[in-house]
């Protein structure tokens, strides 16, 4: 072990609690998967996400068989609780790619001990968005029709329209978060098939690791690949979000015809993307014993990109009420009064307070530090930022330019059932994740020891 | 979402998804069938119920209808005729042309051209007048109601319970059977079991016969039952309907002595004075040509505008389009009558004047200074003074002969109706009466109920008891025998127009369950042995017209819709020196209720027709649902919210139901309207709404005062259809409706138009429609539009419109192509009021159109916004993206898919659609093209005027013009053209192709200061 210290600011938490060297960092993390016996709090929390997965596929196979009739949407309410939801686990997933990506580029190299979960929580968090464009379509059996692919009914997919333009986002996204995390993966498979004593896990995380022997060509290689596949990632931080605001910026709409939807709308995935991981990060590194691995340091970050993003999203806020009065348009300023005085306004305020009050916490530098206020923040932030996305999405459709068309939205317990199914389902794919792949990337920790600095 | 009071679940609305009504009484079967051994087989439900027309059919192995087709069948043809009939067991050869001549319409070609529809003129009757009508007939279905354009009482217009009568035909919740005691019998075994009693009564001159019909115009059934009491001259026609004109009737005895109609001749009349009479709202007698009329007048830029004063009681169609409207009690409306009569001089002794009586002097001094060219209707609801009053008005102001004319009464039987019912009622509890048929009507249920009708029936003691209707109601419960009546659309007859007209009633169809018509039945009693309808019909006229020619007249006639000369001419009548005495309704404390018939149901027998049900009331644009209507003053003293569930007590009797607050009505007055809460409708009417008959008495069938109202602390889910009913926001109104005044307009004749943004403010090229042939566009005149829901239910019929149930509804999901959008301006008490018709505004830059992925909505070099069925995957972005929200979507598998009857009642030309698809107004895109092909194989262009929408053909009050932009000729160009034209929210630069002739009212200057009005 060297006696050099790890160079960081003396007033900073380290980002690795001192005293591990390679091989502890390998053994703690690899030990979580392949020695730790099972215990029983994963089984009930693995349980219960798993019913709820199964109350979600339910749901939505009675809606297969009735029509999204049994949901709340009605005109002029279109688009219900499957949008918000999906807008909302889109911008979950950007703290992932925001995580491994961006600040791999800003050689932020704090980020190695979240990003493995972080991008894991991107991907289950698209698939659960994913879920939501498929079903909310009248006819979910012609969903694919939104693709286009050659076909002998001479029909293309209408270019012109945002849902087009997010089938590309998301699909994009999708893949590329994929391909990311496991390649980032691959040495910590090979890790794991060479630790493993299970024979068929050592065949599985074997054919998984895809030949890794850890040569320096492959390193050199992977290196390469990975910065190529981060600086793809990049630009898809700013643009699924961009065109997913596009869904309700290019519409007419007031409350959605918005020059400011696009920064507001990727601002706000970063927030809610950071308290998710949070939210996730804070147990994990509880029950795992991962407190060294994820420092006070890790918590501290996040917590101020997200009073960072936050005081973005509150700007929009300000200027969607300003424009409001600003732009003179009788229905711009109605649809304002509407959100202050209408039949939403209380969830209005819950939304300001969630999203724009209550964050303001987080200029406390010793809640900043406990991991029990974070945890609360962040799930006030996850509440508030689900309700930004009904405000935007139901309250402006259920008042618009014809006084005889207004409408009121009551979402169903399908619609609830749905809903919490996918954090179900989220949860279910976390806690397998956390079972059986290495939650913290263990080479990338290395990196951060001592011993990894490179003497001259 | 909480289903209160039990209501249906969502899942369980579809109406013709439940279960089929259980007609045969098989827990009954065991007293029928023979004791067996052994297992029992049987071939179908009918045979283990031991039906004894099962036993028929299998003897006579082919149904009726199949063996007695006459004319050369394919094997193909033969094959599906089998299935067919065999299928649907009772529904014999569905598309059987009725074996009598029957004549198409001149308009179209005389042979059958598959594909092509034909259209027949025949008469829609309600309440014993006509509605003339042409009928569309696809392969011999009728399809769609359209208004006679060359008859008089029709012009081309209908009305709303018209359109919606060809669902009563397909209903299949109709009597499909004859039945005794419930069980299924044939018309033979009514025939032999009519014929003891008969033959006993034979002997008696019939003293024990009594014939219950509801009100009758038509000649040959009158001359029928005229012919029963002949043969049984101690027997008796009593005549009862619930909405009758006996007001009416005693006013004109009161006024002249004698019973006579009264017809009005709007287009002369300058000033026009409503008290509390509904003239502009379906099943006015004469409405669909008094729309038209009024509609004319209406028009500032074509001659002079008339002026409508309103006095009314309820809140009304009619009362929105007035002028000046004043809300009275309907109690307090015979004392404004009077101190009117006063100020004009009438002759009637003025009453102490407590009405507003600066309305009473402006109305009088507008009316005087009209003379022979004002008119004062008084309405059906008013006791017998207020008609004699403006009886006797209409007479000083010089009127008669101008705006009135005086007629003999077109209802063949004119008696008072609830004298008549009462003896009758008298005669049953006296056990006076041995056999009673009830033709029609359905006095078991909408009887007064202080005549306890249902229970003289019941316990009356009568031997046999008879009841022909076109469902087995809660009066077919009640008697003996229940014959099914043959609808109108499959059985002849005649019947008279508000004018007395004679239209010849022909069938479309031959009957779908063997129904009978009136006129076999009475036929029967008279002693014929097989009637024939056809036969009757045409030997009454061969009596009137006995001429060499009879075969043209009949054949002139059919083709028509009318027969020459049978118009009822005018009548001298002169006012006796009628002492009407002094009020006869002092103030009346406390608060008032008043009865109406339902905008959407009458008086209760369109309950099981879903379109009607759905239809939202043109006030309260409520549906599936006649809540007690309750003033905002009134509902603010009583501290009662709309959906609130109040007991209303009235004389002891006490009635539960929902309150819902309407605008306009006046103080301390509240509305029912009648018809609701069937027990025996049918699927979708049973149990809808309320019933307020146990309310009504015979003494107070309009009106009853000293209601007590007191609020339960329930509430009660009622589905309306407008989210708000003004266009008034918070920050601002919204110019949805534009509005001035005559002089206002005289002034600034383009204050309606908008700035319209330059054409190139889009990130799309533009497409060159003014180089096609055609660019289709629409011109709906707010003016004219009386708010009479035609076009809604035009535009439901051809366009093969779902109806999605009251839940649905409640939830916004209702699939109105086409909706009446209502709005209130001003003091909710005293409001103004204005309609405004909806479809799809067909922009050319089409918000819908770029937000669609699946281009399933795109736009025709015609500039018709369409919609590709097949092609829609349902996001529903296209309606969150319609400014105007007119984009309906099936949320559920709402069209109903399996009925057989409904398949027959389907527009051909006209996709159905299937759940998870978006759909809208094409502006009957079917009819462009039927047209387009037309002019395309005559190498011409379709002319003006020759092509119109569903919803243009069905307007009484031609309110809507649909046409040819690119013609600068053509009417809609015109209008276009003109300056009350604006569009809906121009500035969003959608360019609609649907456009609105702003409202001009015409205010009397004396109770409206110019200055009153921002």
């Amino acid at each position: 072990m060297s006696d050099e210290p790890v160079a960081i600011r003396s007033d900073r938490a380290p980002v690795i609690e001192p005293g591990h060297t390679f091989a502890t960092v390998t053994d703690k993390i690899s030990s979580i998967v392949l020695t730790r016996p099972t215990s029983t709090g994963w089984l009930v929390g693995f349980g219960i996400s798993f019913l709820l997965t199964m109350m979600m596929l339910y749901a939505i196979g009675y809606l297969f068989v009735r029509g999204i009739g049994i949901w709340g949407v009605t005109i002029p309410i279109g688009w219900g609780f499957a949008i918000v939801n999906f807008v909302w686990w889109i911008g979950i997933g950007h703290a992932g790619t925001l995580i491994s990506a961006i600040l791999l580029l800003l050689r932020q190299s704090w980020r190695n001990s979240i990003n493995r979960f972080a991008e894991a929580m991107t991907l289950f968090a698209v698939s659960c968005a994913g879920v939501f464009p498929l079903i909310h379509v009248g006819r979910p059996w012609l969903a694919y029709w939104l693709f286009p692919y050659p076909n002998t009914m001479n029909y293309w997919p209408q270019f012109r329209s945002p849902l087009v333009w997010d089938v590309f986002a998301v699909s994009t996204y999708a893949t590329i978060s994929l391909v990311f995390w496991f390649i980032g993966l691959i040495p910590d498979l090979a890790t794991l098939r060479d630790r493993s004593e299970n024979h068929w896990a050592r065949i599985i995380y074997g054919m998984l690791a895809m030949g890794w022997r850890g040569s320096a060509r492959h390193w050199h290689r992977y290196e390469t690949a990975y910065l190529l596949l981060a600086g793809l990632a990049t630009p898809l931080v700013l643009s699924v979000h961009t065109v997913v605001s596009f869904d309700f910026a290019i519409g007419i709409v007031p409350g959605w015809h918005t020059t400011i939807f696009p920064p507001y709308f990727v601002a706000g995935a970063i927030y809610s993307g950071f308290a998710m991981v949070l939210m996730l990060a804070i147990p994990i590194r509880k029950f795992y014993g991962l407190e060294d691995f994820i420092t006070e340091r890790h918590l501290q970050n996040s917590a101020k990109v997200m009073l960072a993003t936050g005081l973005i999203v509150g700007y929009g806020y300000i200027m969607e009420a300003f424009m409001g009065w600003y732009s003179g348009n009788r229905y711009e300023a109605f649809t304002l009064w509407n959100r202050l005085h209408g039949p939403y306004a209380f969830w209005y305020y819950m939304l300001l307070t969630c999203n724009l009050v209550i964050p303001q916490l987080l200029w406390i530098r010793k809640l900043r530090t406990s991991p029990v206020a974070l945890f609360l923040l962040s799930a006030v932030i996850l509440v508030g930022m689900w309700l930004e996305r009904f405000i935007i999405v139901v309250v402006s459709l259920s008042r618009d330019f014809q006084n005889s068309s207004w409408g009121m939205y009551y979402p169903t317990r399908w619609d609830w059932m749905t809903f919490i199914g996918t954090i179900g389902m989220f949860l279910a794919a976390m806690f397998l994740f956390c079972r059986i792949l290495p939650m913290i990337s263990i080479f990338e920790m290395r990196t951060l020891l001592p011993e990894a600095e490179v003497k001259e | 979402m909480p289903q209160p009071n039990g209501q249906t679940l969502r899942e369980d609305v579809c109406p013709g998804k439940k279960d089929k009504l259980v007609q045969l009484d098989l827990a009954n079967r065991g007293q029928r069938t023979e004791p067996t051994t052994g297992p029992q087989y049987w071939r179908s439900l009918e045979e283990l119920a031991g039906d004894p027309e099962f036993h028929e059919k299998m003897h006579r192995e082919f149904p009726r209808g199949a063996s007695e087709w006459a004319d050369a069948v394919s094997r193909r043809g033969f094959l599906k005729l089998m299935s067919a009939s065999l299928a649907m067991a009772g529904m014999t050869a569905c598309t059987k042309q009725p074996l009598e001549p029957i004549v198409p319409y001149v308009r179209q070609p005389e042979e059958l051209i598959p594909g092509r529809p034909m259209f027949y003129a025949t008469a829609f009757e309600l309440g014993g007048y006509a509605s003339p009508v042409l009928v569309e007939s696809h392969m011999f279905r009728p399809t769609k109601i359209e208004g006679n354009d060359l008859h008089p009482a029709s012009l081309g217009g209908t009305d709303v319970f018209a359109q919606a009568s060809i669902l009563g035909l397909y209903d299949p919740d109709r009597s499909q059977t004859i039945t005794h005691l419930g069980a299924v019998r044939t018309w033979g075994a009514l025939l032999d079991a009519i014929h003891g009693p008969l033959n006993v009564q034979k002997a008696l001159a019939g003293a024990g016969i009594r014939i219950l019909t509801p009100t009758i115009s038509s000649p040959a059934l009158a001359d029928q039952l005229r012919a029963v009491l002949k043969v049984y001259p101690q027997a008796k026609w009593h005549v009862y309907e619930p909405v009758n004109r006996d007001n009416v009737l005693e006013g004109a005895k009161l006024a002249f002595g004698q019973p006579v109609e009264t017809r009005y001749q709007l287009e002369n009349a300058d000033v026009i004075l409503s008290l509390d009479a509904d003239f502009l709202y379906a099943g006015y007698p004469g409405f669909a040509r008094y729309a038209y009329d009024f509609a004319k007048r209406r028009d500032p830029d074509a001659g002079s505008m008339n002026r409508l004063y309103v006095v009314e009681s309820t809140a009304t169609s009619t009362g929105g389009k007035a002028d000046h409207r004043l809300p009275l009690k309907a109690t307090e409306i015979e004392g404004f009558a009077r101190a009117l009569a006063g100020s004009l001089a009438a002759g009637a002794n003025g009453a102490a004047n407590s009405q507003p009586a600066k309305f009473v002097n402006a109305v009088a001094d507008d009316l005087k200074a009209h003379p022979g060219s004002s008119l004062i209707i008084a309405g059906d609801h008013q006791p017998p003074a207020v008609h004699a009053l403006a009886h006797a008005m209409n007479q000083t102001l010089g009127n008669v002969g101008k705006t009135v004319v005086y007629t003999d009464p077109v209802d063949a039987n004119p008696v008072n109706q609830n004298e008549s019912l009462q003896e009758l009622v008298a005669e049953m509890r006296g056990g006076k009466v041995d056999l009673l048929v009830i033709m029609g009507g359905n006095p078991a249920y909408d009887a007064p109920a202080d005549f306890g009708f249902a229970d003289a029936l019941k316990n009356g003691g009568i031997p046999l008891r008879i009841h022909l209707g076109l469902y087995n109601d809660e009066t077919a419960e009640l008697c003996h025998w229940h014959v099914n009546r043959a609808h109108y659309l499959e059985s002849w007859g005649d019947t008279r127009a508000y004018d007395g007209t004679v239209s010849v009633v022909q069938p479309l169809i031959a009957p779908l369950y063997d129904g009978k018509s009136p006129l076999e039945l009475a036929a029967v009693l008279a002693g014929q042995a097989d009637p024939n309808s056809h036969a009757i019909v045409q030997a009454y006229w061969q009596k009137q017209h006995p001429g060499a020619d009879f075969d043209m007249f009949w054949r002139r006639s059919l083709n028509n819709g009318w027969i020459d000369g049978t118009a009822c001419p005018t009548k001298q009548v002169s006012p006796r020196a009628a002492n009407l005495g002094t009020s006869s309704a002092a103030d009346s404390p406390g608060i008032e209720l008043s009865f109406r018939r339902d905008p959407s149901l009458y008086d209760g027998r369109f309950a099981n027709i879903g379109w009607l049900q759905e239809l939202p009331r043109p006030m309260s644009k409520m549906t599936w649902d006649n809540p007690v209507l309750i003033g905002p003053a009134l509902a603010e003293r009583l501290r009662l919210n709309s959906k609130d569930v109040v007991e209303l007590e009235l004389n002891g009797r006490k009635i539960e139901a929902a309150v819902w607050i309407q605008a306009g009505l006046p103080d301390n007055s509240v509305t029912v309207y009648l018809g609701s809460g069937r027990t025996r409708a049918g699927r979708v009417g049973t149990g809808a709404g309320f019933n307020f008959y146990p309310l009504r008495s015979s003494a107070a069938p309009w009106v009853a005062s000293g209601v007590q109202i007191r609020p339960t602390g329930g509430t009660y889910m009622l589905a309306c259809t407008q989210g708000e009913q003004t266009m008034d926001t918070p920050v601002g109104a919204r110019p949805l409706v534009r509005v001035a005044t005559l002089d206002e307009y005289r002034k600034e004749p383009d204050f309606a138009k908008d700035e319209e943004p330059p054409a190139e403010l889009t990130l799309y090229p533009g497409f060159p429609y003014h180089s096609e042939l055609y660019a289709w566009g629409m011109a709906i005149d707010l003016n004219k539009c009386v708010g009479c829901n035609n076009c809604i239910i035009a535009c439901q019929s051809e366009n093969n419109i779902p109806i999605v149930g009251k839940e649905q509804t409640g939830l916004g999901r209702h699939m109105h192509w086409l909706r009446v959008d209502a709005y209130y301006e001003g003091d909710r008490n005293h409001p103004k009021a204005y309609f405004q018709p909806v479809p799809c505004q067909q922009c050319e830059n089409a918000p819908c159109e770029v937000v669609c992925p699946v281009g399933a909505t795109t736009h025709s070099t015609e500039g018709l916004n369409d919609m590709v069925y097949n092609r829609c995957v349902g996001t529903r972005y296209c309606s969150n993206n319609c400014p105007y929200k007119v984009r309906r979507f099936n949320f559920l598998l709402f069209q109903d898919w399996e009925t057989p009857q409904y398949k027959m009642m389907r527009n051909p030309d006209v996709t159905v659609r299937s759940r998870g698809v978006m759909e809208k107004c094409t502006y009957c895109v079917q009819r462009i093209n039927e047209h387009r092909i037309d002019a395309e194989k005559a190498e011409t262009k379709i002319k003006d005027g020759e092509l119109q929408t569903a919803c243009q053909q069905s307007c009484p009050a031609d309110a809507i013009v649909f046409g040819n932009l690119n013609d600068p000729e053509s009417q809609v160009s015109k209008l276009k053209a003109g300056h009350r034209n604006y569009s809906l929210l121009a500035d969003l630069n959608v360019r609609p192709r649907t456009t609105y002739l702003a409202v001009i009212r015409n205010p009397n200057p004396e109770l409206e200061a110019p200055a009153e009005r921002s």
